[in-house]
Order: C-alpha cells, then structure tokens, then sequence
C-alpha cells in the first residue's frame, strides 16, 4: 500500500486516481501510522511553497516526513511536494524541509525558447527529460516520452542529485533524488502513459524494498 | 523546448455531446467520457469540455461526467460553460477537472478571475474570450471587440485590453475565440491570435476556424498560440489526432509524439 500524504495544499485525487487506474492499492492519509505502515510515501502538491509548508508544519507532517526518509522509506515527491524537499524557496520566502540540499528559483521572463521567442510564465505544457543519471522511476520509459509541467519556481538542488533535465528557456533539474528518495517537478498522474508507467516503477521499487527488509 | 498543445473540444449538454462523433468505423458516439477517452489514446494533449446545459440539475450531471472522464484519462482537462463562482470553480476542480474556464462571467464580474486564482492558483483559471472584428474607434483601438453571448452583444471592450487585464487579475492561460472564424473552416484568425499572444506572457490556445493541420500550424507559428483548438476537424473524422500531430511534426512545429 502506498501513502498519498493528505495535506490542504495537495492533488492528492488526482494521484489517487492514476493509482486506482493501475492497481496499486493506496490510501490518502495524514495518520503517522498509516504511513509507517505504507511501503512508500508519496507527496503531492499544487500551489505555493509557502502555503504547503505552513500545512505540513501545522499538521506535524514535516516530522513525519523526516522520520520516514531517515528510516529509507521510499517517496516521490511531486510538484510542490518536490520544491519543498529542498532546504529553501523564494516563493514566499520559504524554508523548506532540508531533505535534499539545494533550492529552488524562478523562471526569468526575459529567457527564450530554442526558437528565440519569449517564455511564457508559468511552464505550462509537455516536455521532455533529458537523463543525467540512471534511475528507477524512469526505467523503460522512451527517451521522446513528454512529461505534464505547471510550475513557475524550478528546483535547484546540489548537483549529485541532479537524475533528469529539461530545457524552457533554461535547462532545469526536473527529476532529481537518490535511489529510494524521488521528486519530480512535473505531474504524473497528468502525463498519460508515460507517467503512469513512472508511477508503476515507484510502487515495484517500494514493493521491492518492502520484502528486502 | 515546450510542445504545442493539440486540444479537442467537445461540446456536452445534459450528461451528452451535442452532436454525434464519428471514429473509424464510422459509429456515432454521443457519450463525452468515451469520447474523451478515444482522444486521450489517440495522442490529445489536453481536453476541453464545454457545458451548454443551462438548468441546474444538469450542472450535477455533467459534475458526474468530470469524475467519470478522470477516472479515465490522465491529461489535464477543462470544463467551461456556466461556472460564475468559486463555488462553481470549485465543484469542477474537486470533481477532478485539471482547469476551469470562464468566459461571460469574467466580463461581467472580472473578480471571479482572481478570486479563482487566489483559492486554486492561476494554473486553474482559463479565461475564453470571444471576440469580433469591429471597425476601429476610439473605444475599440485594435478593431477587436469582447463580445459574449456567442457572439450577440458587443461589450465595449477593446479585446487586447481586456486579455491584459485578465493577465493582471491572475488567468493562468487565454482562450481566444474568433467569433468571424467560428464556424467557417477557413482558417484561425492569425492577426488577432498573433496581437492577443504578443500582449500578454500567459499561454493562448487559438480557437475558431479551424479546418484542416496546415491553418494549425499557422496559429501556432505565425499567429504565435501555445495550443490549437479543435473540433469538426476530428469530430467527423476528417483528420485523426495522429495525423494531425504527424502534419505538425512535419512542418517543425514541436509536439508531443509520444503517448
């Protein structure tokens, strides 16, 4: 069973659902030990940094968190849940929850796309990875495959931790983590087959790692 | 880079689509979640549903419809079409719609755009826009008018005025609807799709007039659109979502080619 974390500022439906669709028994939950009995946590989020950081410490679920990534318990971050695993955000000024080192920043305007015009604020689209590093989630997924993006402020964490990018105007860590501890920038659960496929890889690592302990 | 997006519409009144839609074999499907469906495995980027119920009861039908079709399909889609309130906003988002769109409600009580995006963020407020072709005046500088009521009744508003304002009141996207090239299967009207997108730094998806890929491409070159409405193009199967993509891809306008 997998984790969705239940907290104000999430999309945690909309997982739910690509999880329903798979299979892959899961429960939305904000109950500590509910999600230290889940093989794997995953974090949502839509909305401010701000705004999901103030939940998260309101509910207690930022220790929680912390506690479960410190026992290796696997988790995807999304979105939001992916900015905020970093220690700082500018958006609304916030510090985050220091699970990876790194932070996050804003896409310039005044940036331009490979065919010269403009950006448009937010990222809003699909859009391809480019691997920097192996890594389970995206196993046998086509290099071509495009992923649902809707974000303004992009991740910047330290390099080692850099899996996947993608260039909008910039090029941006998209994926990033380490094996067992996952946060991607786009969504999914939005992303059609390809991000149901990244999903079913997350859910077979946990399963994984769940019969190894 | 960012792909440009390749969005079908599908009308719905009462639960159904308003007209039938042929696929291969020619079958006429009237149901909007396996029509979505279809879309969704045929290569859609996104999905546009629009409500011309009008009654209140048929609000809770098409509710059930929004949570049918994301049980189903796991790309964003919106659903426009009689939402005048954040509690209309809300319903629909909460239903699993990725976006809410609105467009005559905007005109009349601009709040509603950014209310909508102070509680669910600009991402989720799509602003449609139909506009008209009108003589320039003073009032009126671009010769672009805001009109509503399909078309009906003339606003006053001078259309890249209002796309900014819409812009500065939170919309996360524009929906641009030509009203002259509705309907007519001539092409998108490229110099307002190009002005609208010139003025303002939120996406635009081009709507009205589409009839066949290469008047796609032009929106999304030439009249510089994020996203192409579609409709009869696909509905009565004289292209296939595929094709389309494949025409665009040819012509090196960046798609998502695979799904």
């Amino acid at each position: 069973m997998l984790a969705i974390l239940d907290y104000k500022a999430g999309n945690q439906t909309s997982v739910r659902r690509a999880l329903d669709h798979l299979g892959i028994p899961c429960r939305i939950t904000a109950d500590p030990e509910v999600i230290e009995s889940a093989s794997g946590v995953i974090f949502p989020g839509v909305g401010a940094a701000g705004q999901a950081m103030d939940e998260l410490t309101q509910t207690g679920l930022d220790t929680v968190i912390k506690a479960q990534v410190d026992a290796g318990k696997p988790l995807l971050g999304i979105c939001v849940g992916c900015q905020i695993l970093l220690d700082y955000s500018p958006e609304n000024d916030t510090r985050a929850l220091g699970i990876i080192s790194g932070e996050c920043a804003m896409f310039n305007r005044s940036l331009a796309e490979e065919d010269g015009s403009p950006i448009r604020v937010p990222h809003m689209g699909w859009n391809r990875l480019h691997k920097v590093r192996d890594c389970d989630i995206l196993a046998g997924i086509e290099p071509e495959a495009e992923f649902y993006f809707v974000h303004s402020y992009y991740p910047v964490p330290s390099p080692e931790f850099v899996l996947a990018e993608t260039f909008y105007g910039i090029t941006f860590c998209s994926v990033h983590g380490r094996p067992g501890l996952w946060a991607v920038q786009f969504h999914p659960e939005k992303s059609g087959r390809p991000g149901l496929k990244l999903l079913a890889n997350f859910n077979a690592y946990c399963r994984e790692a769940a019969h190894a302990q | 880079m960012l792909s440009k997006r390749v969005i079908p519409c599908l009308d719905v009144r009462n639960g159904r689509l308003t007209k039938g839609i042929k696929f291969k074999g020619n079958e006429d499907i009237g149901d909007p979640v396996e029509t979505a469906r279809i879309y969704y495995e045929q290569g859609a980027d996104e999905i546009v549903f629009y409500d011309i119920t009008a009654s209140a009861e048929g609000r809770g039908i098409m509710l059930d419809v929004v949570e049918r079709v994301a049980a189903q399909i796991f790309i964003p889609f919106s659903v426009g079409g009689g939402i005048a309130t954040v509690e209309d906003m809300r319903a629909v988002l909460l239903a699993g719609a990725e976006k809410i769109s609105v467009n005559s409600a905007a005109v009349k009580n601009p709040d509603i755009i950014s209310q909508g995006a102070q509680a669910f963020g600009s991402q989720c407020v799509v602003v449609g826009m139909d506009v008209k072709q009108v003589p320039v005046s003073e009032t009126i500088p671009s010769g672009y008018e805001v009109v509503i009521h399909g078309g009906r009744k003339p606003m006053g508003l001078d259309a890249l005025d209002w796309a900014k304002t819409v812009e500065a009141l939170g919309a996360g996207e524009i929906c641009l609807n030509s009203i002259d090239a509705d309907g007519t299967k001539d092409g998108y009207e490229l110099t307002l799709t190009r002005l609208v997108s010139d003025s303002v730094g939120i996406p635009v998806i081009a709507s009205g007039g589409a009839g066949n890929p290469e008047h796609m491409v032009a929106a999304l070159t030439e009249g510089k659109a994020s996203a192409a409405l579609i409709a009869s193009i696909v509905h009565y199967g004289e292209y296939t979502l595929p094709g389309i993509k494949e025409h665009l891809a040819g012509r090196g306008v960046k798609v998502r080619t695979v799904w």
